[in-house]
């Protein structure tokens, strides 16, 4: 655990780019998620009648298919990244940690 | 010490069967309970079970990581399992449907709010506190400050919201217990008390996850059950099912638009805020993510959880709406025999009914055994995560300033599972005729603001000092604090008052950005060498907490 292994990690490029493209991917989705989630309460706060549409001729609601979409969705964000992550990022990591350990 | 275990298990066992044969003398007032003899057998099948998996869980808990984090070794699939258990306590199951009963699609929408905390706290957190702690979240938060002030403020954070979730499920339980098996209401909380100090003490984090994993598929294979046999009623056609509520319920076609729970703003937003990030502020399933591997794994729990509180609040909608016409249409299950009336044994017994009704008194016992075995699981948790607040935290660094051997360590992690066992016992006697559901609401809301702006700034702040944590910690924690006792439900509801002084329900949209406030304002006029300190040290942080380097493995057993 020695600050030296810490400096060498940093100094290496690989390191920036695990960390830009972990952190874009994260905010990204972490934005799309509160964008949706805060826009579907105002929505019931000063426009609920928009969500009580009916579609077609059954009883299925708006607001009900958004509800069941943002479930489905937000758990196939969390797919996106543990899949991106879980290869992606991890494989760079060990390139990271492998390098800088040889760097004398 | 397994002498021992196996004398106080029986004792306890029969405690719990000397307890469950009174049920049949015990006349409740109000109703007349027939013995359900079902539930009481497979209540005792579960509790049996759990002290078995308790006694196998003592032979494999030697070393400090095994007490705390089950030494590490948990599967991404098995944590994901146990987070989700530890969330969907018996407060999803009954409160949740009962809420869809009455409310229709604001419940829908507050269930949302419920899960929309797990996908944000995968993106932003789960690596980082996997990579950056060992035992306890108090482990990042004072990762490079000072360790004594930090942690304690931690430590108290963590207890507080521990305390306040603890009251609301002793309490829940003990009025279950009564109304299900006919137990006193006082021995009901005894003997929770008693089982949650045995898993924990002798068995640790190993038991209490195994638990928490029974009871999770337990509590998901149950209500799936009851949704399907309830459906199948209905042809399985969601619009044949939509039709008979709007007929029979009291909203009529209102049932499926937002109606009044979340109709202001202010308070909507609050509570969403508080639900979301309060997620992230809760020791018991912050614990997790040091049970696991790696951060691989750790991520993977997140993705299981998740995926398991979309689908099981999904089936209680169904299970809900159900309900409506089931259960709402059958004088049996409403005191007096009157319709539209008083359900008996009050709103929170609209899932047992349906149980009930759907597959009678096996069925009915069955879920009467789940609801208990989840309270059960998830006290234990509370209490590890106390404990462990307590023997880490409090006791090893800062009293001890790390100059504490392993076995020390565990005793007064059992000591202080006992205490809380005890504590826990006596707040569930003293608030039995409280309406603890506010409790919930604030463990949540202390949780935003007193247990995640602090986090959330050390992982992320490169300029966090000691003062601005302690500031921002502190002052989140009493912000809530306060703010809820001047709400409705305590200054007016518990003290009397005519009007609240905070109208607002959910301290968390103004108590939560405060912490953030604090924690910033006192960083960046911090000049202390301290400080200077700190902020060089967040860099070597950074690293572990992108990359892993330097973080606990597991521990093979």
């Amino acid at each position: 655990m020695s600050s030296e292994m810490y400096a060498r990690i940093q100094k290496n490029p690989k390191f920036t780019e695990l960390v830009s493209k972990r952190e874009r991917l994260a905010w990204t989705l972490t934005g799309i998620v509160l964008v949706l989630f805060f826009g579907l309460f105002m929505t019931v706060a000063f426009n609920p009648g928009l969500l009580a549409i009916r579609l077609g001729d059954g009883f299925v609601t708006t607001g009900l298919l958004i509800g069941l979409a943002q479930f489905i969705l937000f758990w196939v964000f969390t797919a996106v990244y543990v899949a991106r992550a879980n290869s992606e990022f991890d494989t760079l990591t060990e390139q990271l940690l492998y390098e800088s350990a040889k760097a004398k | 010490m397994k002498k021992t275990f196996l004398k106080l298990a029986a004792g306890f066992a029969s405690c719990a069967a000397a307890g469950a044969a009174l049920a049949g003398g015990a006349v409740e007032i109000t109703q007349k309970q027939p013995l359900n003899v079902p539930a009481i057998i497979m209540f005792a099948i579960f509790v049996g079970m759990t002290l078995a998996i308790t006694y196998w869980a003592a032979s494999r808990t030697k070393s400090a990581s095994d007490f705390y984090t089950a030494g590490g070794g948990i599967t991404g699939f098995q944590n994901g399992l146990a987070m989700a258990g530890d969330y969907m306590s018996a407060a999803t199951l009954l409160g949740l449907t009962a809420m869809v009963y009455t409310n229709g699609y604001d419940a829908y929408l507050f269930m949302i709010a419920f899960f929309v905390g797990w996908p944000i706290i995968l993106f932003l957190m789960a690596e980082r506190l996997r990579n950056l702690g060992k035992f306890t979240f108090a482990d990042i938060t004072s990762y490079r400050l000072d360790q004594g002030s930090v942690r304690t403020m931690a430590a108290i954070g963590s207890l507080t919201v521990v305390c306040f979730y603890l009251i609301v499920q002793m309490v829940g339980a003990g009025q279950l217990i009564k109304l299900l098996f006919g137990l006193d209401y006082h021995i009901a909380v005894i003997v929770v008390g008693c089982l949650m100090v045995v898993y924990v003490t002798f068995g640790g984090m190993v038991a209490t996850t195994w638990v928490q994993i029974i009871k999770a598929c337990l509590l998901m294979f149950g209500g799936t059950v009851i949704m399907l046999l309830a459906f199948s009623q209905f042809g399985f056609s969601f619009n044949t099912l939509a039709a008979k509520t709007i007929e029979i319920h009291k909203l009529k076609d209102a049932l499926f638009a937002p109606g009044k729970l979340l109709q202001d703003p202010v308070n909507a937003i609050s509570l969403a805020m508080g639900l979301m990030f309060g997620l992230a502020g809760l020791p018991h399933i912050l614990v997790r993510f040091f049970t696991v591997n790696n951060a691989k794994e750790a991520r993977k729990s997140v993705l299981y959880a998740a995926g398991f509180v979309a689908f099981f609040f999904n089936v209680i909608l169904l299970m809900g709406l159900c309900a409506i016409v089931i259960v709402g249409t059958s004088p049996e299950f409403f005191e007096g025999g009157t319709i539209g009336g008083k359900i008996i044994g009050g709103g929170n017994m609209v899932a047992m009914h349906l149980a009930k009704a759907v597959g009678g008194n096996l069925l009915l016992g069955f879920l009467a055994a789940v609801a208990f075995a989840t309270i059960l699981a998830v006290v234990s948790g509370l209490a590890l995560a106390g404990a462990s607040a307590i023997s880490h935290d409090l006791y090893a660094r800062v009293i001890k300033k790390g100059n504490v051997s392993e076995a020390d360590e565990i005793k007064v992690s059992k000591m202080a599972s006992f205490g809380i066992g005890l504590i826990a016992v006596v707040l569930g006697i003293a608030f039995e005729k409280q309406n603890v559901a506010f409790m919930a609401a604030l463990a949540f809301g202390i949780a935003a603001a007193g247990n995640f702006p602090v986090l959330f700034l050390s992982m992320y702040w490169k300029d966090l000092t000691t003062r601005g944590a302690l500031a921002a910690g502190y002052g989140g924690l009493t912000a809530a604090v306060v703010l809820v006792v001047l709400s409705k439900s305590v200054w007016v509801t518990v003290l009397g008052y005519a009007t609240p002084i905070f109208p607002y329900d959910q301290p968390a949209l103004f108590a939560m950005p405060l912490a953030f406030l604090l924690g910033y304002v006192f960083s960046i006029t911090d000049k202390s060498p301290r400080a200077a300190k700190e902020r060089l040290a967040f860099t070597d942080q950074w690293v572990r907490a992108q990359t892993g380097f330097g973080a606990d493995g597991a521990v093979s057993h």
